[in-house]
């Protein structure tokens, strides 16, 4: 105690080892916790606040908002002609799933569309691999896809048509074009982006070649070649109905795109509505069912995507 | 000075260099190394003309300021570089590319794969490299991750742990392949000081238990000496062999070890001390 002062009075002539020791003060070593009046470590919050806490309880109020919004404008509209009530859009979707053939036109179009994008998959996995391995296929790939990847599919119809002809070839050979380049985008971006560090394990480990590829790169690039899944997965809806749209009307047999158009000639728009609602229903099952549980199983239970 | 030639190692008699027929090659030879490499504008050299030999059961510690090459050097040793000039033994086979018989542990928190589990990770680093498989690597990965005290935590995914956990599972990891030589590139460096010490412990107390042969990497000259049997000590700008230095014999003798850390510091310092008279002039 006696020094304390003095040495704050010498140190700024000169730093000593007490100058440096500041405010003198005494040790203390707590004997036990002071107490318990802290009240509760844990309480368990309301059922509003739980239940505002399930995203798809969320997601399925904003649905319900946005359905009755349409019931309400379209019945003060009264004009079936251009926008039929919610309630008369569901009946023609049942009718149509009952008695139509709107289950028979959804189907032919799940399964070209299924047929494209997983040829597309399987050509985007091959060029991004390629790409990764040797430099002269980074280039490649890099190349054709700033080329190809501004290039909307359906450009490319008219001249499917005259390759293929009048038929799935056509539409498939937009469809893989419309799923390629996104999902080889994506994969090679997320390939690049796999830290040094776990490509030095893999290496370690003496993977090399597709091994290294699939146990390594792959799931290390899980995060991006996901994203690009879903990227593709739009993009080759939307490639597939304006297909059908166009040249629908001259196979005799069609799907969604081919209902729609079909209906609207007959000025059937309720019917128009439920073709548009049910690709909008698969569009919602397959990111909230499809993507949602796959991301919800990989990346983030691997702490890869928050 | 105090450390005698003959330095008695760590567990005693477990394995002292040059004292056995056996152990008079040595493990890891490594001669003359030169090591370049291109960054976009220059050619580098990392390292120039650098020789050791590791013998079994080292604890060998590659020490020196940042810029002297020693992370080069163990990624050579790992495979990842070939060297411009001289050649390096492992085992007397040249050394040309990564393999399992050469683990290395890197300071990254990121060199565990987040896709698997703890568990998964030490396996399925014995099934990629065929070392073992099925019931056995799963049986082998458990006995490593009990000596890390890392059973409870075996089904937990890598993002779920600490720093210091994670570089726990990497240590098991390369432990459980049981490879020729542990590579270990400052692996503690990014942890906080409190938890340093206690992986430092734990990795020595690894080291009784098996006498595991570890090339160990580090800029803090008390985690050499602490961890090292044998050290030696690298200049920058390029990295050059200074000195090789027996470690302590005994880590609880406190003064031994701050007289070496002392002679340690003063080599090291020499050096800038040169560097700056050299700019003055």
């Amino acid at each position: 105690m006696n020094d304390a002062p003095s040495a704050q009075g010498t140190a700024p002539l000169a730093p000593s080892a007490s100058a440096r020791a500041g405010f003198p003060r005494a040790d203390y070593l707590r004997a036990s916790a002071v107490g318990s009046d802290f009240g509760v470590v844990e309480k368990p919050i309301t059922v509003w606040a739980r239940l505002y806490q399930v995203t798809w309880l969320r997601k399925l109020v904003i649905l319900v908002l946005l359905a009755v919004l349409w019931q309400v404008y379209a019945q003060r509209l009264n004009n079936s002609l251009l926008v039929p009530t919610f309630g008369a859009t569901i009946e023609a979707m049942i009718d149509g799933f009952r008695h139509g053939n709107l289950l028979e036109r959804a189907l032919f179009s799940l399964k070209v569309l299924l047929m494209g994008y997983s040829l597309g998959i399987a050509l985007a996995g091959l060029f991004s691999m390629l790409a990764i391995t040797f430099r002269l296929g980074n280039d490649l790939l890099e190349t054709l896809t700033s080329m190809f990847n501004p290039l909307p599919a359906i450009a490319l119809l008219p001249l499917a048509l005259i390759w293929f002809g009048l038929g799935n070839g056509s539409i498939i050979f937009v469809l893989v074009h419309s799923v390629l380049w996104p999902v080889a985008l994506n994969t090679h971006s997320g390939f690049l982006s796999v830290s040094n560090t776990l490509r030095m394990v893999g290496h370690n480990y003496g993977l090399r070649g597709f091994g290294y590829v699939g146990k390594i790169l792959i799931p290390a690039a899980f995060p991006n070649i996901l994203a690009g899944l879903k990227i593709g997965w739009a993009f080759a809806w939307r490639t597939l109905i304006a297909a059908e749209l166009v040249f629908g009307v001259s196979s005799g047999k069609g799907g969604l795109g081919w209902f729609i158009l079909e209906n609207k000639n007959q000025l059937e728009i309720a019917s128009v509505f439920a073709g548009l609602l049910t690709i909008i229903l698969i569009g919602l099952f397959v990111e909230n069912c499809v993507f949602r549980v796959i991301e919800q199983r990989t990346v983030r239970r691997w702490g890869m995507q928050a | 000075m105090t450390t005698s030639p003959l330095a008695i190692s760590r567990a005693d008699g477990g394995a002292a260099p040059a004292s056995t027929a056996p152990d008079a090659t040595p493990l890891l030879d490594v001669r003359n190394v030169t090591l370049q490499y291109k960054t976009k504008a220059h050619l580098v050299t990392a390292t120039y003309r650098v020789s050791f030999q590791v013998h079994r059961s080292d604890r060998f510690v590659l020490l020196g300021p940042s810029g002297c090459g020693k992370s080069t050097l163990l990624k050579a040793v790992g495979g990842y570089l070939t060297p411009t000039e001289g050649e390096m033994r492992l085992k007397e086979r040249t050394i040309t590319r990564p393999g399992p018989d050469r683990m290395m542990v890197f300071q990254e928190f990121d060199q565990l794969l987040p896709w698997k589990t703890v568990l998964q990770n030490v396996v399925f680093a014995l099934h990629a490299s065929g070392r073992l498989r099925g019931r056995a690597a799963t049986d082998r990965a458990c006995a490593y991750l009990d000596k890390v005290n890392l059973t409870k935590l075996a089904d937990s995914y890598p993002h779920m742990l600490s720093g210091g956990m994670k570089q726990r599972v990497a240590i098991a990891r390369g432990m459980a392949m049981e490879p020729d030589v542990l590579l270990m590139d400052e692996p503690f460096a990014a942890l906080d000081a409190l938890t340093r010490r206690k992986m430092q412990d734990e990795l020595l107390r690894l080291w009784d238990d098996t006498h595991f042969t570890v090339l160990f990497v580090t800029h803090s000259i008390d985690e050499a000496i602490k961890i090292g049997n044998r050290i030696l000590l690298l200049s920058p700008h390029p990295g050059q062999v200074k000195a090789e230095l027996n470690s302590v014999a005994d880590p609880a003798d406190l003064a031994a070890a701050t007289r070496l850390e002392q002679k340690i510091h003063r080599m090291l310092f020499s050096d800038r001390v040169e560097e700056e008279e050299r700019v003055h002039e």
